[in-house]
């Protein structure tokens, strides 16, 4: 166990050394993120400059609250996809495959630096877009809870963006595209800028099975309505039953997709 | 079934006592595209025909094939980097399909392209790398400045990007970060093709001292006549996916009459040794969905 332990240390040592080096592709990753969340936030302000009656202050923060977990969502998904895309364009990847260290500790030591990263990421954006751009006021919110029910949605992510990864083996050229549409249709089902009552029936259903829902759910509740820890349990629970499913679904998923690859050869750096 | 003549050397029979290797009628095919089929027509390539042998712990054997002949999926298959459609092979006891993460344990390999992060220093590369084997930040403080020095890796260089350094300092670094594991079975996969005259030798000196120092058993795929025939004890031929032969440098040229080991690649597959090329890429045409 000590040993597997080093190892997930060690896909945590290799990305911080990745971040490192490209750092500053990260800060031009970032103004690009911080523009992106400055179109949404600012559709409230338009929408009051074009004579529409809304509470601006609360739909800009609900608005900020969905693109600060688009992006955060974003961030995972890109870290647990280049478990094989970035590998494969370096060539590694068959060194990390032929490598003892089980899969499972493997994608935890990328699922661990993500959601280290990601947040730092999130809770920077927020910041800058919230107080530096629009200075709103969030009176009652309650940041604690807010960043927990984040934490433990995290779990769920990545147990999802598992799944997600494995697109890259399957289809090196396109499989990474593939895993933006997978977020962007786990967070349209999941109200990321409206509630989830004013989809369709059939995607409330869907919803209901979403992690990212209770995530977005629970934050606006500690941010807008300055809940605490306590009132978040009915977020909390569904993240925790989705977290136990998704990690090992996503496992197996991962070992369906690593089997495939080496009946197949889509190890080998090229194609 | 491949026959397969296989001649004991007293060193091997020796090492008989300890089988490093038994692969037995391994096979390997993969689906190519095949126009004649129409634009999503499949045929299938066999990579590897049936392929056995054994190699003694300790013992260094070189297989010799041209592009295409199966070289590298045999590699692949014995670092568990490829699942064999037929036959089984077996490591030190474990075998490569079932008991695959304990094979990892024991195996290394260097492959012709030296695959590192291009951005990340050899010794960032060789740190991470390290940690995937269990290895602490402890353990490998010391061992990779030796290591690196024992290759012949310039020290004021190891915190430069791996971009930086020229082919022949990232097969050291290569080598470096396979020894660093302390490996069993290294397997190299034409660990010296496309480097410059000089750093060819020093890869193949060090290949040398791994054999003296190191209990290190090594199989070699190349390309290069001379470097199967001084650096091996025995030399093995691959062609088209059959392994021809495999018996001492000496006993192969004896077999079928000839002075050298280019004639006896001749003789047993009934084409010319063709020298030097590209990478070994039997298994590029693989199957793609994309």
């Amino acid at each position: 166990m000590r040993a597997e332990l080093v190892g997930a240390g060690g896909v945590v040592e290799r990305n911080y050394y990745l971040t490192k080096r490209y750092i500053w592709w990260d800060v031009a990753w970032f103004l690009w993120t911080v523009a992106n969340t400055l179109t949404i936030v600012f559709i409230a302000k338009g929408i009051e400059a074009s004579g529409g009656n809304l509470d601006v202050n609360r739909t800009m923060t609900t608005l900020l609250i969905g693109a600060v977990v688009w992006a955060y969502l974003g961030i995972l998904f890109e870290f647990l996809m280049e478990t094989v895309a970035w590998e494969r364009w370096e060539g590694t990847i068959e060194y990390t495959f032929m490598a003892p260290l089980s899969r499972a500790m493997h994608l935890a030591g990328q699922g661990v630096f993500a959601i280290a990263y990601g947040l730092l990421r999130a809770t920077f954006l927020f910041v800058v877009c919230a107080f530096l751009f629009f200075d709103l006021a969030m009176p009652n919110a309650q940041f604690f809870p807010a960043f927990v029910v984040l934490v433990v949605s995290s779990v769920s992510f990545i147990g999802i963006g598992m799944m997600m990864s494995v697109l890259p083996l399957i289809s090196p050229e396109k499989g990474t595209q593939l895993g933006f549409v997978a977020q962007g249709t786990l967070l349209v089902v999941s109200g990321v800028y409206y509630p989830v009552s004013v989809l369709p029936e059939w995607m409330q259903w869907i919803a209901t099975i979403s992690p990212a829902t209770y995530a977005l759910d629970g934050i606006r509740e500690a941010i807008l309505e300055g809940q605490g820890l306590t009132a978040m349990w009915d977020e909390l629970w569904p993240l925790m039953i989705i977290g136990v499913v998704s990690i090992p679904m996503g496992l197996w998923v991962f070992s369906r997709g690593e089997k495939y690859a080496k009946k197949h050869g889509k190890l080998k750096r090229s194609g | 079934m491949t026959e397969i003549r296989e001649a004991p050397s007293m060193k091997a029979v020796a090492r008989d006592l300890v089988v490093a290797v038994e692969a037995h009628e391994l096979r390997k095919e993969f689906k190519v595209p095949d126009r004649k089929k129409g634009r999503f027509g499949r045929k299938t390539r066999v990579a590897l025909d049936g392929v056995s042998f054994t190699l003694g712990r300790g013992e260094t054997v070189a297989i010799l094939g041209q592009n295409g002949s199966g070289k590298s999926t045999l590699v692949r298959l014995l670092s568990t980097l490829l699942l064999p459609d037929g036959g089984s092979a077996v490591i030190f006891g474990h075998d490569v399909v079932s008991d695959a993460r304990a094979v990892r344990r024991l195996v290394n390999r260097v492959s012709v392209e030296a695959s590192f992060f291009k951005k990340m220093s050899s010794a960032e590369n060789l740190g991470y790398a390290s940690r995937y084997y269990g290895m602490t930040a402890a353990d490998t403080k010391d061992l990779i400045p030796e290591i690196l020095e024992r290759v012949g890796f310039p020290r004021d260089r190891r915190d430069e990007p791996m971009e930086n350094l020229s082919r022949g300092m990232q097969q050291k670094v290569a080598l470096a970060r396979a020894l660093l594991t302390s490996p069993v079975l290294l397997l190299l996969d034409e660990p010296t093709t496309g480097l410059d005259p000089r750093s060819k030798l020093e890869v193949q000196d060090f290949i040398r001292e791994i054999r003296t120092n190191h209990d290190s058993t090594i199989l070699l795929c190349t390309h290069d006549l001379a470097e199967a025939e001084t650096l091996a004890e025995r030399v093995g031929i691959l062609d088209r996916g059959r392994l021809l032969a495999l018996e001492p440098a000496d006993d192969l040229k004896r077999r079928y009459g000839c002075g050298t080991l280019e004639e006896a690649f001749f003789s047993a597959t009934g084409r010319a040794f063709e020298a030097e090329g590209d990478e070994d890429d039997e298994d590029d045409d693989r199957e793609v969905f994309a």
